[in-house]
């Protein structure tokens, strides 16, 4: 296959095959490494870092899957049991299975599931911290007939990437917060370019979907982001409250975030208020 | 005659159960039908099985009668006037069930239901239709009790369609078993999301590939029993079946099983099944006097021979030494390029045999994958199935199903479990069916795993009917028994529950 930019690479975690949760219909679904954010209810924080090649999962890993070479840590693929040890040993919220894959390559995976799927989805990490990658990715799956979303927490600018946004045929924005203390506090990180996204992706009409995740431990600021979200989007595209889940999250963030799922009256409460601001594609997830 | 004391003393057999019982055990008193030294030995090894058939067929084994014929013209013998309204055409319908012979005694197609049906949908208000609907699938599920019993609708979107989806969905019924004929270009993406709705609650209708049968029986199709492919107005006369895993053990290489035990076989089941449909068409009465056939519902010459097998997983480990069956056919290019080499010699075999009565299918036996029985154990999958809790996920186990489903017209097809989530997102259900499909699939079936219905091989059981059976009760689906079988005894059930996301 002939690209134009040959060379350029990123760093892959994960390809899914076929996911039903990430866009509609079946997709096929690449999650890139790294994250500006650090949220504290991150259900993958081994997606946050590229790997700083400790070398403390080398220690753990069962199937003698991982290796130090030349001073990096070096996965093989072939050996590993997928058993997630060296991520739950990792204490730099990064994982020794990443790929750094070509655009080629990428398009070599996809190209199995084309049959059984109506396109692909990036996420992440970040994926927008590799939109230059993306472009390219994209250009190459829309050959393919296939459609092209991107997942996004919003912190890279979209509209310096109107070509990618050309090619691109929806995003779905999460929304951790709308008081931009209270998602410092969350993520680590200003929302300033979030919610900038949000107007810019609504003005060039690529906003898919909108996820906010309800907090159990905080009302005020529930109810804070969901109104001012709602009032934004309207019922220019869908609004996902996600139910906040403590599975997978990390034990150091579980106090603050709490150990309990979202209630479905908070949620539904929620989903009123979303509703009654005009925001009437709300639901729960 | 002990056995007849027995079945008349079995406190777990209905009524209906213990005469079907006794009647097989007078039809295997006798032995008109002569069977070779070989044949016998074969049966006893275990290497040829006869499908319960009994000894004297005088009936086919899988009948097909033309019930849109029924529906214009009615019946002399039943006395019967062309259907007016759908009150009249249900009536029929269920009077003819009753007279559609099989091997189970219970007719295995009912007819593609939609198009029989909505011309008098049409012209009814449709509150009445769904009560009308809704009293004549339960008159089917507890008269003919016997979960090989199958209807089929599609391709086409149509009232009488979404109102047995609907009926499906709050009946929660075992029988029948249902088919959707799919094809992309006719049925409406809409319709097939309903349909894979209905599915993942109900474990039916599965998806047919409705271009890959037009293509090898035209138009005039149904799927019966489980999912078996047969020529509307006729049928299949028998369905014998090599058990590949038992051959595989008579042969001490690879080259000896391909040049000289499969092809042994092979001919001992050809010749057995050849002396079974010269008997049914010249010796027994059925197709003389029967009122199907001198209706003109059946026709001789449009049913064929099932030459069926199962266990190509087991038989191809075994050939290669695999002892993990996680490592094997299905998970192993060498083990699924030996089972397509295997199915091949098997086809090439039949179609080099000019078979005798079945002229609608090119004086040839057609291949059958059959689903297993309960007895069969954990030695020999289904067909051409990957061992069940062996299964990779699903876009690698659709691939592997794609290289074995073109050998199989009279039928195959593979199971799907999932969780659920994926009833939040049928179309993405539906989007990789159409693929599935696309690529060469010929007949798909799931069902989420929290259901009370499930699919067990081929056909449907309740986990509540089988729990009755457990706790030594009767169930008054024939077909429970089997279920509780193949659960027990080839752990059926505990196929891979395939997620919302899936590598």
């Amino acid at each position: 296959m002939l690209l134009t930019a040959e060379s350029m690479k990123a760093p892959v975690n994960k390809i899914i095959s076929f996911s039903n949760v990430d866009g509609p219909g079946n997709r096929t679904s690449i999650f890139f490494q790294g994250c500006p954010f650090k949220c504290w209810y991150c259900h993958n924080p081994e997606t946050i870092h590229r790997c700083n090649n400790c070398g403390a999962c080398l220690e753990t890993c069962p199937a003698s899957a991982l290796s130090m070479i030349d001073g990096k840590v070096v996965w093989d693929k072939e050996k590993c049991v997928d058993c997630d040890t060296c991520i739950h040993t990792c204490k730099f919220m990064a994982s020794p299975k990443i790929e750094e894959l070509e655009v080629a390559e990428v398009i070599e995976r996809i190209m199995p599931n084309r049959p059984f799927i109506r396109g692909i989805t990036v996420s992440g990490g970040e994926c927008m911290l590799h939109a230059e990658f993306l472009k390219e990715l994209f250009r190459e799956v829309k050959k393919m007939g296939l459609t092209c979303l991107i997942d996004s927490n919003g912190s890279i600018d979209f509209s310096k990437h109107e070509e990618l946004m050309e090619l691109c045929d929806g995003v779905m924005l999460d929304v951790k917060a709308y008081d931009p203390v209270f998602h410092e506090a969350l993520c680590a990180h200003s929302n300033h370019r979030t919610l900038n996204n949000l107007h810019y992706l609504l003005s060039i009409n690529k906003l898919l979907e909108v996820r906010t995740v309800i907090l159990p431990n905080y009302p005020e600021e529930n109810l804070q982001t969901v109104t001012h979200v709602s009032e934004i989007i309207l019922d220019k595209c869908d609004y996902k409250l996600l139910k906040y889940r403590p599975f997978g999250v990390r034990e150091e963030a579980l106090d603050k975030m709490g150990r309990i799922i979202a209630s479905d009256e908070e949620c539904k409460r929620l989903r009123e208020i979303a509703i009654s601001k005009g925001a009437i594609r709300t639901i729960i997830v | 005659m002990e056995e007849v004391l027995k079945i008349v003393q079995d406190e777990t057999l209905t009524y209906h159960q213990q005469l079907l019982a006794l009647a097989k055990v007078a039809e295997n008193l006798d032995h008109t039908i002569q069977l070779s030294d070989e044949v016998i030995q074969a049966k006893k090894d275990g290497v040829i099985c006869d499908m319960g058939e009994g000894n004297l067929p005088y009936r086919p084994r899988y009948i097909i009668p033309d019930y849109q014929l029924f529906m214009e013209k009615g019946s002399k013998f039943l006395e019967l006037e062309p259907p007016k309204d759908l009150w009249e055409a249900c009536n029929n319908l269920l009077i003819m069930y009753r007279h559609v012979p099989s091997i189970t005694s219970f007719p295995v197609y009912l007819g593609n239901l939609d198009t029989l049906l909505e011309p008098f949908v049409e012209k009814m208000d449709l509150v009445e239709a769904k009560k009308c609907l809704r009293l004549f699938l339960l008159n089917i599920d507890r008269t003919l009790t016997d979960s090989f019993v199958h209807a089929d609708i599609g391709p086409k979107d149509t009232k009488t369609g979404r109102l047995i989806l609907e009926l499906t969905e709050e009946m929660q019924l075992a029988i029948p078993n249902l088919t959707l004929k799919y094809d992309p270009e006719l049925t409406s993406d809409e319709f097939a999301q309903l349909c894979a709705v209905c599915m993942m609650k109900t474990a039916k209708p599965s998806f047919a590939n409705h271009r890959m049968f037009v293509s090898e029986w035209q138009e005039d199709y149904a799927i019966a029993s489980c999912y078996n492919g047969l020529r509307i107005a006729g049928g299949g006369y028998t369905l014998q079946r090599l058990r590949l895993y038992e051959m595989s053990t008579k042969a001490n290489s690879i080259d000896e099983f391909l040049n000289k035990t499969l092809p042994y076989y092979c001919d001992l089941m050809w010749n057995l099944m050849n002396d079974r449909i010269c008997f049914i068409v010249e010796k027994s009465s059925f197709f003389k006097s029967n009122f199907l056939v001198t209706e003109g519902f059946l026709k001789q010459e449009n049913f064929t021979g099932m030459f069926g097998l199962v266990g190509l997983a087991e038989c191809c480990n075994h050939l290669l030494g695999i002892q993990d069956p996680k490592k094997g056919f299905g998970n192993n290019k060498e083990a699924d390029e030996l089972g397509v080499k295997i199915i091949q010699t098997i086809e090439d075999f039949v179609n080099s045999k000019e078979a005798k009565y079945c002229e609608s299918t090119n004086n040839r036996y057609r291949l059958h994958a059959q689903v297993g029985l309960d007895s069969d154990g954990r030695e020999n999958s289904p067909g051409c199935r990957i061992p069940v809790g062996c299964e990779p996920e699903m876009a690698k186990q659709i691939a592997h199903s794609t290289l074995f489903h073109k050998y199989f017209p009279t039928g195959i097809g593979d199971i799907f479990k999932y969780e659920e989530t994926w009833l939040k997102t049928p179309m993405a259900l539906v989007d990789i069916i159409k693929g599935a499909l696309a690529q060469g699939m010929r007949y798909y079936s799931g069902y989420l795993a929290s259901n009370d219905v499930v699919r067990v091989t081929g056909y449907l059981v309740k986990k509540s009917e089988l729990a009755k059976l457990d706790a030594h009760k009767q169930s008054l689906n024939n077909v429970s028994v089997f279920g509780k079988g193949a659960r027990d005894y080839s752990n059926a059930l505990d196929r891979r529950v395939h997620e919302s996301t899936c590598q």
